[in-house]
C-alpha cells in the first residue's frame, strides 16, 4: 500500500463546521417516523427483498426490542437517543445512476462541496457514493470486474449476489450482539458489498464516501467485505454529515472475512457533525495466515462509541488497528479496540492515540482476550492521550483475559499535555498558536496519519487544523 | 539613527521573582552584539523576553523593536517582524517532520506558500551548507536529535527565515569543535549589514569564531560593563569576578 504523508498543513479560515450546509430535501419515497414492526416490514418490501431477507430484519427487529440499552459506557448521553422522532428509511433518487451525469444537481453541489469528483479524478479506483440511504452514483472501473471484484452497496449486493450475501450476512455480528447491530440488522440500507476473488490483489484503495443528509436521519449502512483466499483490498471510507439542530443516529454494522492467506486493510475516517449519535459494530474475521488492519479514524459527533474487532480464528492470523480520536466541546470519543485469539500464533497489535480538548472527553477502551490452547500469542498495546486545556478528559479501560500462559502481552499508556515550551517554540516561528496546536496535534496522529493515502493524510490534517481554529487562545 | 533593537531600563520577573533590573541595550543593524555573563545571570531571561515568552513578565521598561514598542506583542507577532530566536534547549515536537515544520513556518513568516520546488532547493543548498545529511529532513523536529543536531536545525531555521535581528541563546554549548565551527560559519555567512545580532554566550571559545562587534557582560539582571570584542578574552583570563565585584 503506497503512504505518504502531506508536505505541510493548511488551516483553513472559518470556525464554522465546513460541511454545515445542507440541500433541500427531494426523496422519492421517506418513511413515516418512529419505528415499528410494520416500518421494518415495507423498507423490505420497498427494496424487494428476498423472503429471508425480510424474515431476518423482522427477527431483529424482536431482538433489538427485547434488549436493554447498554447500561456501560456513556449511559447518559446515550439516553437521550429518541428511537421513536427518526425517519428510518429515505431513499433519494429511484435508482441508482450508472453514470454521473445523470445524478441529480443538488446532490452533486454537495458532493463537489466535499471533494468528491476530485477523489473520482484523482483515484483510479472505483467509487461508490452514499448519498443518505442509497448509493446514487456508483462507478466501477472495468479492470475491476475483469478481475471478478465485486464492489457496490449492499442493496445491490443482495440482488445479484444472494447467495454470496446469504452465505456471510450476518455470520461475524448477529442481531443478538448488541442493542444497535440489533438494530441495524432490522432498518439497514446501503453501504458496501465488496467480493474480493481468490488470489486478487487490489491495487488501488476502493472507497465509498458516507453522508447523512437528512434532519432526524437514522443512518444504518450495512457493510460486508470477503477477501477470498490470498487475495489483498485496502477499502476506505470517508464521512462527513452537515449540522442540524436536532440529534441524528448512526449505527453502522461492517462485517469482514479475511479468508486465509488474504490482507483484508479497512480504513475509515469519520466527521460526523456535533449533534450525531455514532454507534458503530465494527468486526472481522482472520482466517488462517490472514493479516486484518483497521485504521480508523473518529472527528466529530456527540458520541462515538466503536471498537473495530478482529477475531483470529485462524493459526498464524495477524491483527493491527490503528485508531485515532479526538473529542471537542461537549463530545465523547468512546473509541477503541478489541483483539480476540482463538488460534495459535496468531498475533496482532492495538495502537491508539486520542486528543481531548475544550472539555472533550475520550475514552479508551479495550478488550484483549486470548482463549486456552491459542499456544505463543503475541500482543502489543499502545494507548497514547494528549489533552490539550485542564477542563478536557482521558480515561483508559483495558481489559485483558489472557488465559494462556505461552501468550505475550505488553501494554502501555501515557497521558500527556501540550507543553508550554512547545508551543512557544512553534510560535517563535511565526505561528499563531491555534497553528501550533494543530502541528503538534498532527505530530501526535502521526502514526496513523502516514498509514493513510495522500489525499486522506491532507485531508485529516485539513480536518484537525478547522478544529484548532478557534479553540485556543 | 533609530537602532534596530533597544532594550530600556528593562524589568523582567518570573514567576513573580524579578530577574532581570534594569537591563539597556541598544543594537545598530549590521551590528552584531556578545552578551556574556555568569550562570544565573540573566542571559536566558533576557533571550525568552525578547522572544515574547508568556512566562516572563515584563515590569518596568520598554523594548523596542526598529522604533516600535513590542513589549505587548506575542512570540509569533515578533517573529513575523523579523525576531528569531535560536535556542539554548529547542523542543521536541514528535511526529512533526523537519521539512513540514521549516515550510509552514516559512509560510507564516513570508505570508504565502513557498513553491515545493522552490523550498526543496532552498532546504537542499542550506542543509549542505550546514553538512546536513538529506536524510534529517525527514526526521521529527529535535526528536532524539544529539545535541549538535538541534543546534545546527535551529541556524538551518535562521538561515532560511532570514531574520532582521536574530537573538542566538548559547548556540556554541554541547558542541564538539567540528560542529562548533560549522555552526559558527552558518552565522557569519549570515552576518550582514541588514541584520543585528545578539549573541548569548557563558564562554568565549564561540567568539573566536564569530568576532563581535561590542561585548557587553550581564552580572545579577544589569549591564554592568561593555566593550570591544578584547573585552571577551579580558574575561577568558580573567573570569567573571572583577565585574561582580565592581557591580557591588
Amino acid at each position: 500500500m503506497k503512504s505518504a504523508t502531506p508536505e505541510r498543513l493548511e488551516p483553513l479560515k472559518t470556525d464554522d463546521y465546513k460541511f454545515g450546509f445542507s440541500d433541500p430535501e427531494h426523496y422519492v419515497f421517506k418513511s413515516r417516523k418512529g419505528l415499528d414492526r410494520e416500518i421494518v416490514a415495507e423498507i423490505s418490501w420497498m427494496k424487494k427483498e428476498p423472503e429471508w431477507m425480510r424474515d431476518f430484519r423482522l427477527k431483529a427487529f424482536d431482538i433489538f426490542n427485547s434488549k436493554p440499552m447498554p447500561n456501560w459506557g456513556d449511559t447518559e448521553l446515550m439516553g437521550q437517543i429518541d428511537f421513536q422522532n427518526m425517519y428510518y428509511y429515505l431513499k433519494p433518487t429511484e435508482k441508482i445512476e450508472a453514470d454521473w451525469s445523470n445524478v441529480p444537481d443538488d446532490i452533486k453541489r454537495t458532493f463537489d462541496k466535499i471533494g468528491i469528483p476530485e477523489a473520482e479524478q484523482k483515484f483510479l479506483a472505483g467509487v461508490t457514493a452514499q448519498y443518505d440511504s442509497e448509493a446514487v452514483y456508483h462507478s466501477l472501473r472495468k479492470e475491476l470486474e475483469a478481475q471478478g471484484i465485486v464492489f457496490m452497496d449492499m442493496d445491490s449486493g443482495l440482488r445479484e449476489h444472494p447467495d454470496v450475501v446469504k452465505k456471510y450476512f450476518s455470520t461475524v455480528i448477529p442481531p443478538e450482539d448488541n442493542k444497535f447491530a440489533a438494530l441495524n440488522s432490522a432498518v439497514w440500507s446501503g453501504g458496501s458489498f465488496v467480493y474480493i476473488p481468490k488470489g486478487v490483489k487490489v491495487a488501488t484503495p476502493l472507497q465509498a464516501y458516507f453522508r447523512i443528509n437528512s434532519k432526524n436521519t437514522g443512518q444504518f449502512e450495512r457493510t460486508l467485505i470477503i477477501a477470498d483466499e490470498g487475495s489483498s483490498v485496502h477499502y476506505i471510507e470517508g464521512c462527513t454529515a452537515p449540522t442540524y439542530s436536532s440529534d441524528s443516529l448512526h449505527s453502522a454494522v461492517v462485517e469482514l472475512i479475511a479468508l486465509p492467506g488474504s490482507h483484508l486493510r479497512y480504513t475509515t475516517i469519520q466527521n460526523w457533525s456535533n449533534n450525531v449519535f455514532n454507534l458503530v459494530t465494527k468486526r472481522a474475521m482472520a482466517h488462517r495466515d490472514s493479516i486484518v488492519e483497521w485504521l480508523d479514524g473518529n472527528l466529530g459527533s456527540k458520541l462515538t462509541m466503536k471498537f473495530p474487532a478482529v477475531y483470529l480464528v485462524g493459526e498464524g492470523a495477524r491483527g493491527e488497528i490503528l485508531s485515532c480520536a479526538m473529542a471537542g466541546k461537549g463530545q465523547h470519543q468512546d473509541a477503541g479496540a478489541k483483539l480476540v485469539f482463538a488460534a495459535p500464533n496468531t498475533s496482532g497489535t492495538i495502537i491508539s492515540k486520542s486528543v481531548s480538548k475544550n472539555g472533550g472527553r475520550s475514552s479508551y477502551r479495550g478488550l484483549v482476550k486470548v482463549y486456552p490452547n491459542a499456544a505463543n500469542v503475541k500482543v502489543n498495546v499502545r494507548c497514547d492521550a494528549l489533552l490539550l486545556d485542564e477542563e478536557s478528559r482521558s480515561d483508559t479501560y483495558p481489559t485483558m483475559e489472557i488465559n494462556e500462559e505461552s501468550a505475550t502481552v505488553s501494554h502501555e499508556a501515557t497521558v500527556s499535555k501540550v507543553g508550554e515550551e512547545q508551543l512557544f517554540y512553534l510560535m517563535s516561528r511565526g505561528l499563531k498558536e491555534s497553528d501550533a496546536v494543530a502541528l503538534i496535534v498532527n505530530g501526535f496522529f502521526e502514526a496513523f496519519v502516514k498509514e493513510l493515502p495522500m489525499e486522506y493524510a491532507v485531508e485529516l490534517n485539513r480536518l484537525i487544523g478547522m478544529e484548532m481554529e478557534g479553540s485556543v487562545g | 539613527m533609530t537602532p534596530l533593537l533597544e532594550v530600556r531600563g528593562l524589568h523582567v520577573e518570573v514567576e513573580g521573582k524579578p530577574i532581570l533590573k534594569g537591563v539597556d541595550l541598544a543594537i545598530q543593524k549590521g551590528e552584531v552584539h556578545a552578551l556574556m555573563g555568569p550562570n544565573g545571570s540573566g542571559k536566558s531571561t533576557l533571550s525568552n523576553t525578547l522572544m515574547g515568552h508568556p512566562k516572563y513578565r515584563v515590569t518596568q521598561g520598554t523594548l523596542l523593536y526598529e522604533g516600535r514598542d513590542i513589549t505587548g506583542l506575542s512570540a509569533d507577532e515578533r517573529a513575523r517582524a523579523g525576531i528569531f530566536l535560536a535556542f539554548q534547549y529547542p523542543t521536541a515536537i514528535p511526529g512533526l517532520s523537519v521539512t513540514n515544520f521549516l515550510r509552514t513556518v516559512l509560510k507564516s513568516i513570508r505570508g504565502a506558500d513557498v513553491p515545493v520546488k522552490d523550498f526543496r532547493k532552498e532546504l537542499k543548498d542550506k542543509m549542505e551548507l550546514l553538512e546536513m545529511k538529506g536524510s534529517f529532513a525527514g526526521r521529527y523536529v529535535n526528536d532524539g536529535f544529539s545535541g549538535g543536531e538541534k543546534k545546527r536545525l535551529e541556524i538551518l531555521q535562521m538561515a532560511l527565515i532570514r531574520p532582521r535581528c536574530a537573538i542566538l541563546d548559547e548556540t556554541d554549548s554541547g558542541l564538539d569543535i567540528d560542529a562548533l565551527k560549522v555552526v559558527s560559519e552558518g552565522i557569519n555567512r549570515l552576518r550582514s549589514p541588514g541584520i543585528g545580532m545578539l549573541l548569548i554566550t557563558h564562554y568565549q571559545r564561540l567568539l573566536n569564531y564569530v568576532q563581535p562587534d561590542f561585548v557587553h557582560v550581564l552580572v545579577e539582571g544589569r549591564v554592568e560593563h561593555s566593550g570591544g570584542k578584547e573585552l571577551a578574552l579580558e574575561l577568558e583570563s580573567k573570569g567573571y569576578d572583577w565585574i561582580e565585584e565592581k557591580a557591588r
